[in-house]
């Protein structure tokens, strides 16, 4: 298992240089020059170049790459162009909103998806999997920003149960969260749907149907177990979905989180908030989709002897 | 005797309800039975008619101001309501159709074009390339889809042409990876062997015998992806980082709508409900493709 994990971090390197590499060039990229467009227009020629020496982009490319990636080892993720504070900072005050929204928006879409993708796999074509087939169309097709609006103008308007913006407390949470997660929950039902569907027609399940178990026993100890995988791996890549989509939420709702302050620091072009946020937002993403791939090991010990 | 009339007459009935039948004719109908599907494909006919008529079709002049009908709620008149500058909503929804579908088309294109000729390649080709190719199909995938539009973006700037171009880009390394394993499915078979035994080129065979043997997940593949780009899209220029107002695109006017949520409801609602109709039409006839050419193809 030691050996496994080891392999599987040793794999990931390549993933994150490419990561740091695209942030990077992300900014190298920007069209103009930086040093001016943070100076301004009336600033002169001399005060321009001293900005780039500042910001270190005189230099070569590659130069400008491995300070870069040497900064980002020491925790520097450079300094917000808005606020002068170190962005790393930021991005950590502002952390716990998008953790908890994330976290608590997942648990909905776990509970609201496997329910509806279990309802609707034992009995295939029936009503009950007709209704949870076309609730999780909508859950995929609605926009989650609409969503968000109509559930503010639902239960914060019309009916006063639950503020409309805000992440100081708790309830601030509730909103924002079961929007995210039904929005979420489309996907994970029809997934659990077709591979419950998909391990129901197997032998095995054949033969505990056959020794007289109990369907209850069937469905919850022999299919689902077997049809976890790809039920774990949508719930990984829906955390970093979720990350994403809480970018759209964090606004609709003006939560102070990680989401929104990558829209804020893309609308006044605060490049190394945009960078930063990025960086940190995937290099999470990337170590999730990690603990995916060590927790199928755990699943199924089958995928340890096939790598 | 009589068993022996029955049994001929069976036959001839058999005979007579058989008809033989390409692979096309039975995916049609099997996609025809599919209600769901026949409803996504009706939505997503309507939807494409209305963008192309819109100039024709719609009521009013999208842009144009009326001070003397702010903010009207649904009437005769005006079925969808009027906007804070007056405008008909209804017309605005028309025109917005356009955006939208150019949107879907180009995003989707750009992503078709690239993606499939990398997983194409990666996939004929396989070794160093193949392993190149899919490792930075790998990053590109380690930024969630809505933060990699909006890197995108960021650097682009915030207009309807990057957004076109953002949407292609994220939905690059979908369409190379589910490119690239049908390709190696394919491959190893034995009209592709005998093809290059016969001396085909390699252009040859990837154009004649590869590509029109993977079509079907990337038809798929591509109507799902319409969807989200526009789902992508509406989310963008709700943020501000999309079309501009005065655009009608349904994304931006949502969020022109927000501030006159509580004095004109209509001004959010309507401008979801349709973007939501749009997704769900795209989704339902993906779904239904998907089903009629094979049920059990991972998409």
């Amino acid at each position: 298992m030691l050996g496994y994990i080891v392999k599987r971090l040793l794999q990931l390197i390549p993933t994150l240089i490419g990561v740091t590499l695209f942030a990077f060039l992300l900014v190298a990229a920007v069209p103009g020059d930086p040093a001016q467009i943070i100076a301004g227009d009336s600033a002169s020629p001399e005060e321009v170049e001293i900005i780039r020496s500042q910001l270190g982009i005189d230099k070569p490319l590659y130069e400008q790459y491995m300070s870069y990636v040497v900064n980002i080892l020491h925790g520097d993720l450079g300094t917000s162009l808005r606020s002068s504070q170190p962005v790393l900072d930021e991005i950590l005050s502002r952390f716990p909103t998008s953790f908890i929204l994330t976290v608590m928006s997942l648990i909905i879409m776990i509970i609201v998806g496997l329910i509806a993708g279990i309802a609707s796999a034992t009995k295939p074509n029936s009503l009950r999997d007709n209704v949870s087939m076309m609730f999780s169309l909508f859950g995929i097709s609605m926009p989650v920003f609409w969503m968000g609006i109509m559930f503010i103008l639902l239960f914060s308007y019309y009916l006063p149960w639950f503020p409309s913006g805000g992440s100081t407390e708790f309830k601030h949470f509730v909103l924002p969260s079961i929007v995210l997660g039904l929005s979420a929950s489309g996907v994970l039902a029809r997934l659990t749907r077709s591979s419950i569907l998909e391990i129901v027609n197997q032998d095995f399940i054949r033969t505990a149907r056959a020794k007289g178990l109990k369907e209850k026993y069937v469905i919850y100890k022999h299919t689902l177990k077997n049809a976890l995988i790809p039920i774990i791996t949508i719930v990984g890549m829906e955390f970093g979905i979720l990350l994403g989509g809480a970018v759209i939420t964090e606004t609709v709702f003006s939560m102070n989180g990680i989401g929104r302050y990558v829209v804020e620091s893309i609308q006044f072009r605060d490049f190394p908030a945009i960078q930063g946020s990025i960086l940190f937002i995937s290099t999470l993403f990337v170590f999730i989709i990690l603990l995916v791939d060590l927790s199928y090991s755990v699943v199924d010990p089958r995928v340890r002897y096939e790598n | 005797m009589e068993i022996s009339e029955k049994v001929i007459s069976q036959n001839q009935n058999v005979t007579t309800t058989y008809e033989p039948r390409s692979p096309w004719q039975m995916m049609i109908k099997r996609f025809k039975k599919n209600k769901r599907a026949m409803i996504g494909l009706y939505i997503t006919v309507l939807f494409i008619i209305v963008a192309i008529l819109a100039p024709w079709i719609s009521p009013y002049d999208p842009y144009a101001y009326n001070m003397k009908a702010l903010l009207q709620p649904p009437s005769l008149s005006h079925p969808f309501g009027t906007d804070q500058f007056g405008r008909d909503v209804l017309s605005r929804i028309i025109h917005g159709s356009r955006i939208s579908l150019m949107i879907g088309m180009v995003g989707v294109g750009i992503s078709i074009l690239v993606g499939v000729s990398l997983g194409t390649i990666a996939g004929y080709f396989g070794g160093i390339i193949d392993s190149i190719i899919m490792r930075i199909m790998d990053i590109l995938l380690a930024f969630p889809g809505f933060l990699l539009a909006l890197a995108i973006i960021s650097i682009l700037g915030p207009n309807m042409l990057n957004v076109m171009i953002a949407i292609g880009i994220f939905s690059i390394p979908v369409f190379a990876r589910i490119m690239r394993s049908s390709v190696i499915s394919v491959k190893y078979k034995e009209f592709i062997e005998a093809t290059k035994s016969l001396g085909g080129s390699h252009f040859f065979i990837i154009m004649k015998h590869v590509i029109p043997n993977c079509i079907a997940p990337i038809i798929v593949l591509s109507t799902m992806r319409i969807a989200t780009a526009i789902l992508t899209a509406a989310g963008l220029s709700f943020l501000g980082l999309g079309a501009q107002p005065p655009s009608p695109e349904w994304g931006a006017m949502l969020n022109e709508g927000r501030e006159y949520i509580r004095s004109a409801t209509h001004l959010s609602t309507v401008p979801g409900l349709i973007i939501m109709l749009v997704v769900l039409g795209f989704n339902m006839l993906g779904d239904g493709l998907r089903d009629a050419l094979d049920p059990q193809m991972k998409i």
